[in-house]
C-alpha cells in the first residue's frame, strides 16, 4: 500500500492497530480509547495538529497506517502532560505519541523537514559526544541546520535570545572550545550502543 | 349501628400548640361545635401515656369514633394507628402554628384558624362509619404467572419459593422464551469480562423439580373472570382441551419480541442473507456448535462482522422504534466476542452513536470488549449494499468522513417490541365518535391490527393491561414499578420497558412479591397501595343510580362491571380506593364508609365563614393526600408561611373530587377554590394514574358553574402539584388570596 487511499477492503481492518500493538510504546493502550475527545480537548496545541490525539486513535482503529505514521501530528506533542492527568479511560497518551513518532522515524516515514524530528536529532547527536548538552552548539546547530544563509538570518533573528541566556548563565561561550562533558564519554556511548543493539534485537524478534 | 356511636376528641398540646392556642376554647369547641361526647387534652398526645389514654378509651368506653387534634394525619401514623375505630385528625401543627407567625396581631386568625379545623374535623368524623372488610373473597394463594421466558420462569420460582403454589402459563411447547435460544448472556456478575452462560436450562430443570409449580405448555387464557383473591381463570390448549383454574393473583410475563427487520430496506435485510437481526445472530451462534460462525448465504466462515447500533430504533423516520431498547448496546459487545471467542482472527466492528451500557458491570464490559480488540467507531451507517462482500456506508464521525467497509456479515442491532394485550382504552375512545359507521369503521381498523388477547379480561374496561407508550403495559413507574391498572395483575420484564435479563429477573421477583401481597390482602379485604391495609370500599345507592354508566368508564382500575341493566357491579378487590367513581357520579350515590361526598361537605360546611363586614375571607383548598398535601406538610416545617384565610382538605385524589363540594363551597360563601392534584400527562405521577386526568377533564366545566352563579372564573384554580413543590404548594394558595384581595369578597356570604 503505497498510496494513502487505503482500499475499501482493508479499512477497519485491525492489522495496523495489531502492527502498533507489536511496535511503540503503550501502543496496546490503542483500543481502550473511547473516542470521548477529552485528550484533543485539553491539548494545549491541539488546534493546531492536523490529527489531535483522539483522531490519531480513530485512524489507526480505521487501519489508516500510511496517514497517521506519516503525519506532523504526534511530533506536535509538548510533553504536557494534560492529556494523560484528564483522560478517563486512562490511556499514556504521551508516551504513545512519543511511540508513534519513534516508530515512524524507525521507519522512514516522517515527513521531511519536520522541525521537532530534526531538533530531536541535532540534541541526540550533541548529547551523545560527551553526554552533556552544548547549549552553544546546540543553538548553532538549530539556526544553522538549513544552510549558512538561512543560519545567519537565524543567528540575527535569536541574537536576543542568545545574549539574555548568556546573561542568565544558562548558555557559556566558552563552550565553543570543547565545552562539558561527562568523565568518560566513551563508556556512555558503549552502554548506549548496547542498549541500542537490545532494542533492535526486539524488533527484529518482534517481526 | 348509629346507636352505637361514640365521639371522643383529644386534643394534644405538645409541640408548641399549647403555647400557641388556646387549648380550652379548643375544647369548648369540639365538645359545643363538634358535639365530641368526650374530649382529653395531653401534653404529649403520641407519647405511651396519650395513645394508652386513648386505647383505654376505646376498650372501656366502647369509643368508636376517635378526634385527634395535634399534628398532620402524616407524623405519628404508627402511634395513632387505631384498629376498629373511625379516625380523624386534626392538624393543629403543620397546618396551624407553623404556617401562622407567632406575633400578636395574628394570635386572633391562628386561633379561628385552629377552631375551624377541630369543627371540621368533628363534622367529618360525624359523617363516617367505622369500616369494615366486605368479606367478598376468601384467601386464595394460588399464583399465575403468564409467559415462561426468564421473567416468567423467575416469578415462578421465587413465589413457590415464598411458598406459594404457581400455575406457569406459557403458549408455545417449551419453556425458555426469547433467550431460551440465545448462545451466551451478558454478564451479570464480577468482572464482567466475557459473556456468560445461558442461565434458561438451569432454570427449566429448577422448574421441572419443584412441585410447587405446575406448567402449563401449549396454553393460552381463555378468559379471565373475577377480582384478586377469586380469580377464575380458564385456560385453553392446543389440542383443543380446557380447565379452570382459581387463582389468588396474576404476573404477566409475556414478553417482548423482536422488531421486524423488514422495514430496513436501506440495510438490505430483505435483500441479503448475510444481514442478520441481533435476535437471529444467537441462532447462527448456537448453530456453530462450538466451531466459527458461518455466514447464512453459502457457510463461509465470517471474517469480517459488522454491527449497526440502533438499527430502527431510537429514531423519529416512520416505522421505526422511537425509543432506545436500552440494551442492544451491551447485547452487541456481547455478540463481537463471540466472534473473538469463535472465529480467531474475525475484524469485529461495531458502529455506534451513542454507546449505552447500563447496568452495574455495563462499563466493564465495553471495556472487556476493547480488550478483546472490538474495534468501536463512533459511525452512523447509511446504507449497507449486498454483494459476495457486504458493503457498509457510514459517516465516520470522528474522522469526520463519509466512508464504507467491507464485511462477510451485518448485524443489525435492532430493538425490542412489548408482547402486549390489545390496548383496551383504543377501542372505548371510539365510543366518543357519535357517526355509527365511522365507529365501526374504525373499530375494524384497530381491531385489524390489534394483537391477540393474553389475558381476555371479562372486564368492563377491556381484555387486557393499559398501555402507556409505545405498547407497553402501563405500570406505575415512578412510584410504583409492577402496579398495572388492573389490581391484582402485575407486569414485569420486557411487556412494561424494555429491559436486560438482569433487570427482568429482578422485575419478575418484584410483581411475584407484589402479587403474593395482593392475594393476601384481598383475603383480608384490604386494599393494595397506595392505600395499602384500607377497609373501606365503595359502594352505591341503587335506588339512586341513574345507570349512566360514569363510574364503569371513569374508574382508572377497571374494577367496576356492568349488569344486563347498567347498574355497576363492584369488585371490591380490583379496587384501589381512590374514590374517582365517587366524584364521577352526577347523583352522588357512591360513598365508603369512611369517605364520602358527604364526610367532606360536612368539612366545608362546618368551617366558619365570616360575615361580609368582617372582611375575612376564607379559601378552601382541596389537596390531593398522596402529594400536595405532603408538600404543605414540609413546607410548614421549612416554615414557608400560609395565608390564614386557608382552610386545607385532604382528599383521597383529586379524581374523587365532586362537582357539588366546588358549587356548595362557592354557594356558601367561600371566595376562593384552590385544587391540588397530581401531574397527569404521560408522565403521570397520579397515585391513582387516571384519577387526577379524570377530575381535570371534570373540573373543565366549573366554568359553567361559575357563570351561572355570576362569580369570576380566577375564583377556583386547579393545579398540579408534586411533592416537591414546597415553595410553590403554599405560594398557590396565597396567590388565591391575593386574587381574591382583587376581585373582592364573595357575595354569596349570609
Ligand atoms: S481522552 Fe482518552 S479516551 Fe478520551 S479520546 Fe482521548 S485517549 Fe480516548
Ligand atoms: S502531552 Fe502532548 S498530546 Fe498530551 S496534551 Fe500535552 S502536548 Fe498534547
Ligand atoms: S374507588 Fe377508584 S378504584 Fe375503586 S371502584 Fe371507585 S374509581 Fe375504581
Ligand atoms: S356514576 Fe352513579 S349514577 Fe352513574 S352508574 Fe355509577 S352509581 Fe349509577
Amino acid at each position: 500500500m503505497s498510496d494513502l487511499n487505503t482500499s475499501m477492503i482493508e479499512k477497519y481492518r485491525s492489522s495496523f492497530l495489531k502492527e502498533v500493538e507489536a511496535n511503540v510504546e503503550e501502543g496496546e493502550w490503542v483500543k481502550m480509547c473511547m473516542q470521548c475527545g477529552v485528550c484533543s480537548g485539553s491539548c494545549p496545541l491541539g488546534k493546531h495538529w492536523d490529527h489531535p490525539p483522539q483522531e490519531i486513535f480513530m485512524m489507526i482503529r480505521a487501519n489508516k497506517r500510511e496517514e497517521v505514521l506519516g503525519s506532523d501530528s504526534m511530533w506536535m506533542c509538548t510533553s504536557c502532560y494534560n492529556c494523560i492527568a484528564r483522560c478517563p479511560r486512562g490511556l499514556p497518551i504521551t508516551h504513545i505519541m512519543h511511540g508513534l513518532a519513534v516508530y515512524s522515524k524507525r521507519l522512514g516515514l516522517t515527513p521531511k523537514k519536520q522541525p521537532t524530528a530534526e531538533f530531536s536529532q541535532i540534541f541526540w547527536d550533541n548529547l551523545m559526544k560527551k553526554g552533556r548538552v552544548n547549549e552553544l552548539k546546540l543553538g548553532l546547530s538549530m539556526n544553522f541546520k538549513d544552510g549558512f544563509g538561512e543560519g545567519v538570518k537565524n543567528a540575527m533573528a535569536n541574537q536576543k535570545l542568545g545574549q539574555n541566556m548568556m546573561k542568565a548563565k544558562r548558555m557559556n561561550p566558552m563552550e565553543a572550545f570543547g565545552g562539558h562533558g561527562v568523565k568518560s564519554p566513551g563508556d556512555l556511548q558503549k552502554i548506549i550502543k548496547k542498549a541500542q543493539e537490545i532494542e533492535e534485537s526486539k524488533i527484529q524478534a518482534a517481526k | 349501628m348509629a346507636d352505637d356511636k361514640k365521639f371522643a376528641g383529644y386534643i394534644c398540646t405538645g409541640c408548641g400548640i399549647g403555647d400557641r392556642l388556646d387549648a380550652s376554647t379548643l375544647e369548648q369547641v369540639a365538645t359545643r361545635d363538634g358535639k365530641m361526647q368526650s374530649c382529653k387534652q395531653s401534653e404529649m398526645l403520641c407519647g405511651a401515656e396519650g395513645v394508652q389514654m386513648i386505647k383505654d378509651d376505646i376498650a372501656n368506653d366502647s369509643v368508636t369514633h376517635v378526634m385527634i387534634a395535634a399534628c398532620s394525619r402524616r407524623a405519628k401514623v404508627e402511634a395513632f394507628n387505631f384498629t376498629d375505630v373511625a379516625l380523624t385528625r386534626a392538624n393543629l401543627r403543620e397546618g396551624v402554628i407553623w404556617v401562622r407567625p407567632d406575633t400578636d396581631e395574628n394570635t386572633e386568625t391562628t386561633q379561628e384558624m385552629a377552631d375551624d379545623y377541630i369543627r371540621m374535623a368533628c363534622a367529618e368524623l360525624k359523617a363516617m362509619n367505622k369500616p369494615a372488610p366486605s368479606g367478598e373473597q376468601e384467601l386464595n394463594k394460588n399464583i399465575l404467572v403468564v409467559g415462561g421466558g426468564i421473567t416468567g420462569m423467575t416469578a415462578a420460582l421465587e413465589a413457590a419459593a415464598a411458598g406459594y403454589p404457581v400455575h406457569l402459563v406459557e403458549k408455545s411447547g417449551a419453556l425458555g422464551g426469547a433467550v431460551g435460544g440465545y448462545y451466551k448472556v451478558i454478564p451479570t456478575r464480577s468482572p464482567y469480562a466475557e459473556p456468560a452462560e445461558n442461565p434458561v436450562p438451569a432454570m427449566i430443570e429448577t422448574i421441572e423439580a419443584n412441585d410447587k409449580i405446575t406448567v402449563h405448555l401449549h396454553s393460552t387464557i381463555a378468559k379471565t373472570d373475577g377480582a384478586p383473591g377469586r380469580f377464575s381463570v380458564e385456560l385453553a390448549t392446543e389440542s383443543g382441551s380446557s380447565q379452570t383454574l382459581s387463582i389468588g393473583a396474576m404476573v404477566q410475563a409475556s414478553g417482548w419480541k423482536p422488531y421486524d427487520a423488514n422495514q430496513l430496506p436501506e440495510f438490505a435485510y430483505d435483500k441479503s442473507a448475510d444481514v442478520v437481526t441481533n435476535h437471529e445472530l444467537e441462532a447462527l451462534a448456537v448453530a456453530a456448535n462450538g466451531g466459527p460462525i458461518k455466514r447464512p448465504s453459502d457457510g463461509k466462515e465470517v471474517k469480517s462482522v459488522c454491527f449497526i447500533q440502533n438499527a430502527g430504533q431510537c429514531s423519529d423516520k416512520e416505522g421505526h422504534l422511537s425509543y432506545f431498547s436500552g440494551v442492544t448496546d451491551l447485547i452487541s459487545i456481547k455478540q463481537a466476542m463471540y466472534f473473538k471467542e469463535l472465529n480467531g482472527d474475525c475484524d469485529t466492528t461495531i458502529l455506534f452513536d451513542n454507546l449505552r451500557t447500563p447496568g452495574a458491570g455495563g462499563e466493564d464490559f465495553y471495556r472487556a470488549g476493547q480488550q478483546a480488540m472490538v474495534t468501536f467507531s463512533k459511525g452512523i451507517a447509511s446504507e449497507v449494499v449486498a454483494g459476495d462482500s457486504l458493503t457498509v456506508k457510514f459517516q465516520d464521525k470522528i474522522l469526520n468522513e463519509e466512508t464504507e467497509m467491507a464485511c462477510d456479515l451485518v448485524v443489525l442491532a435492532t430493538g425490542m417490541e412489548p408482547n402486549s394485550g390489545p390496548d383496551p382504552y383504543a377501542l372505548l375512545a371510539l365510543e366518543e365518535i357519535e357517526d355509527l359507521d365511522e365507529r365501526a369503521k374504525k373499530q375494524e381498523e384497530i381491531i385489524a391490527v390489534a394483537p391477540p388477547s393474553i389475558l381476555n379480561l371479562e372486564y368492563r374496561q377491556g381484555t387486557d393491561l393499559p398501555h402507556l407508550k409505545n405498547g407497553f403495559t402501563d405500570s406505575h413507574f415512578i412510584c410504583f414499578p409492577y402496579e398495572t391498572r388492573r389490581t391484582g395483575i402485575y407486569a414485569v420484564g420486557p411487556v412494561r420497558r424494555p429491559m436486560d435479563i438482569q433487570q427482568a429477573r429482578d422485575d419478575a421477583t418484584g410483581g411475584a412479591m407484589k402479587a403474593i401481597q395482593a392475594a393476601e390482602n384481598a383475603g383480608k379485604g384490604r386494599a393494595a397501595h397506595p392505600r395499602s391495609g384500607d377497609l373501606s370500599f365503595p359502594t352505591f345507592r341503587k335506588e339512586g343510580c341513574t345507570q349512566c354508566k360514569r363510574c364503569t368508564v371513569e374508574c382508572p382500575f377497571g374494577a367496576i362491571n356492568e349488569d344486563e341493566e347498567g347498574y355497576p357491579m363492584y369488585n371490591e378487590s380490583r379496587c384501589r380506593r381512590c374514590g374517582t367513581c365517587m366524584g364521577a357520579c352526577p347523583v352522588r350515590v357512591i360513598s365508603f364508609e369512611n369517605y364520602s361526598v358527604n364526610t367532606v361537605n360536612e368539612q366545608i360546611k362546618n368551617c366558619e365563614i365570616p360575615e361580609e363586614w368582617d372582611e375575612k375571607p376564607r379559601i378552601l383548598v382541596l389537596a390531593c393526600e398522596n402529594d400536595a398535601y405532603p408538600a404543605l406538610d414540609q413546607a410548614a416545617q421549612a416554615g414557608v408561611e400560609v395565608n390564614p384565610w386557608a382552610r386545607v382538605v385532604p382528599i383521597r385524589c383529586l379524581g374523587s373530587v365532586s362537582l357539588s363540594w366546588v358549587t356548595d363551597a362557592l354557594n356558601s360563601g367561600y371566595d376562593g377554590i384552590v385544587l391540588m392534584g397530581c401531574r397527569r400527562d404521560d408522565d403521570y405521577q397520579c397515585h391513582f394514574v387516571r384519577g387526577s386526568a379524570m377530575a381535570a377533564e371534570r373540573m373543565s366545566k366549573v366554568g359553567d358553574t361559575l357563570e351561572s352563579l355570576n362569580l369570576e372564573p380566577e375564583r377556583v384554580e386547579l393545579y398540579e402539584v408534586a411533592i416537591t413543590d414546597i415553595q410553590r404548594a403554599p405560594q398557590l394558595i396565597n396567590d388565591m388570596a391575593d386574587t381574591v384581595e382583587k376581585i373582592g369578597l364573595s357575595p354569596f356570604k349570609f
